[in-house]
């Protein structure tokens, strides 16, 4: 492996190249890559699982899993699940309009690369300053809570409203999730070939036609994917709402979290399972998203 | 454009194909309605927090007192400093780890690709308060307990912020790879005498300059916001900081949440020009 080998002559394609014995050092080179990724994330999923697996009365079993249901964690699963799902929705609906307005809409060329940047920097803005913006913006002393009730004299928190609640997680879960919708989707968008609306329209396809018969049916795996990768993206998030509600609002994340500082749930094996249960959500949506985005692929490979 | 584009219509369908290929914009200037109405909306819920953070934090007498006092606060700088290092030593960290991977599957391995591709998005599958449930059990009971000392946690937290590193790292890197004939230059160099030490030094990072600091910066600014993890290991970094100051103080949090999302900033405005033409990478389960 230490010798110099002569360059062929003739460029041969990849394929035809006569293979290697495999040595044992070969594998080698990848070892500190492995051994890392076993060390930190294996070992800690490992611990996780088994932890799930292991009963209070000693002995193996699902018991912790059937536990999940119970007051403790099923409301806050139910929560979770909720949140992520309306705020996946919401998130995808405006976040797509939002990134065909740009592209598709003819709107000036300045406002679509702001929009893109802008996207990368909102997407990455969460967690404690995220929340901390919005109790400045309606929080009982916001400035826009402030605002409506100096115009209307009206105070939004009579109508029920509080962003501590799950209505305002919705809305600030919402200030990361389109702006991932926008970065995700874009590609999807801009591989739209002119020549497919070119040959709807010579067929006779009114734009209306177009969107609902060719551009959609195309971006719908990517529009799902983008959904369902929305959904984990809230599903795993807990800085945010943990700095707004200070854990008042049962979600699983925080639950775990109250559960790592003391055992609120006076059995160690409910937390594991709770972090178990959240992992294997986490892998049905990123195994799902892997699928549809490789069906998206096919279409829009350039 | 209705009706079916043949006999006599034929003519205006040829037209129609040879304006679009002159341009590809419409000649219908000033774009839809519904375009800019939707834009609106979405900068307007953009901008609002923004503007009301800015406000709130310019409303102490004299309106630059909340800045003064987080200026002068040696914790502001403490945590800044800790974060912004613990990000550095992260990003060292994790290209040792993905650079010579990437390139040695590349060259001898390829069939072991999807494993690494699959271990590499293992971190989205674990947001960052079970991973740091998870290590906190891993490593917090002798014979490997690092969380009692200080050094020990900042390795701990280090290590987690690499794996999550890993998925963003591998796909600028690896996409870096495929850029260049890794093979040829491989054995260009070893043909002239290199080892596989200064192969990856002088041949391969040179040339993966973009793609590793795009994927750095990246890794800067999550890492500098990041909360989750850093609270639980108990460290002094610049999250589990802000997260006290929005408790103690009023108008202060404003100003730094301010700076931070400056900081934020900054870093995607880095990753564009470093990666000029290149697309925006999409990041999940950072910080949030």
């Amino acid at each position: 492996m230490t010798t110099a080998e002569a360059p062929p002559l003739v460029a041969a394609p990849p394929a035809a190249r006569p293979r290697r014995p495999r040595s044992i050092w070969a594998w080698l080179g990848v070892v500190p890559f492995f051994l890392f990724s076993f060390l930190f994330i294996g070992l800690p999923l490992i611990i996780l699982l088994v932890g799930s697996l292991t009963l209070e009365t000693g002995g193996y079993g699902l018991e912790n899993y059937r536990g999940l249901s119970g007051p403790c964690c099923g409301n806050a699963f139910r929560n979770s699940i909720v949140l992520s799902l309306v705020t996946a929705v919401i998130g995808a609906a405006f976040g797509f309009l939002l990134c065909a307005a740009v592209l598709l809409g003819r709107l000036p060329a300045i406002l679509r690369s702001s929009l893109m940047t802008f996207s990368g920097v909102a997407s990455n803005f969460a967690g404690i300053p995220l929340a901390l913006a919005f109790i400045f913006t309606l929080g009982n002393l916001g400035l826009v809570t402030k605002l409506i009730y100096d115009l209307t004299g009206f105070r939004i928190q009579e109508t029920g409203f509080s962003l501590y609640s799950m209505a305002g997680l919705v809305i600030v879960y919402l200030y990361f999730q389109f702006p991932l919708m926008v970065l995700v989707i874009a590609p999807a968008i801009e591989g739209l070939r002119r020549e497919w609306q070119e040959a709807a329209q010579n067929l006779g396809a009114t734009p209306r036609q177009y969107w609902w018969k060719v551009a959609l049916p195309i971006l719908t795996p990517s529009i799902l994917g983008a959904g369902i990768l929305l959904f984990g993206n809230a599903f795993g998030a807990q800085a945010t709402a943990f700095q707004l509600s200070g854990g008042t609002i049962p979600l699983a994340t925080l639950v775990i979290s109250s559960q790592m500082q003391g055992d609120v749930l006076f059995n160690p094996g409910l937390g594991y399972a709770m972090a178990a249960g959240m992992v294997i959500i986490m892998a049905v949506c990123i195994t799902a998203y892997s699928i549809l985005q490789r069906r998206s692929e096919r279409w829009l490979r350039r | 454009m209705s009706g079916p584009a043949i006999g006599v219509r034929a003519p205006e369908a040829i037209g129609t194909i040879g304006e679009s290929a002159k341009r590809r914009r419409r000649p219908r200037r000033g774009g839809a309605w519904w375009a800019w109405l939707v834009f609106i909306v979405g900068a307007t819920y953009f901008i609002v927090p923004l503007i009301a953070t800015l406000e709130f934090s310019l409303r102490p007498e004299p309106p630059t007192r909340a800045y003064a006092n987080v200026l002068a606060d040696p914790r502001f700088f403490g945590s800044l400093g800790y974060s912004f290092i613990i990000g550095v030593i992260t990003i060292v960290l994790s290209l040792l780890i993905i650079v010579p991977t990437a390139y040695w599957v590349r060259l001898r391995l390829p069939n072991l690709r999807p494993v690494v591709e699959f271990v590499t998005l293992l971190p989205f599958v674990m947001p960052p308060v079970i991973l740091v449930f998870g290590l906190i059990r891993v490593y917090s009971r002798p014979p490997l307990l690092f969380t009692a000392t200080d050094i020990g946690s900042s390795a701990l937290l280090v290590a987690a912020y690499t794996v999550l590193s890993f998925p963003y790292m591998y796909r600028a890197v690896d996409v870096g790879l495929a850029a260049m004939d890794v093979r040829v230059l491989t054995e260009a160099a070893q043909s002239l005498g290199a080892n596989w030490f200064r192969i990856l030094w002088s041949i391969i990072f040179p040339n993966l300059r973009t793609a590793a600091l795009s994927g750095a910066f990246l890794t800067l600014a999550i890492v500098v916001g990041e909360f989750t993890i850093a609270a639980f290991l108990a460290r002094p970094a610049f999250g589990p900081y802000l997260s006290l100051l929005g408790r103690d103080k009023i108008y202060e949090p404003a100003a730094v949440s301010l700076i931070s999302f400056g900081l934020t900033w900054l870093a995607m405005i880095l990753i564009a020009v470093v990666g000029r033409g290149g697309r925006t990478r999409v990041e999940v389960g950072g910080a949030r």
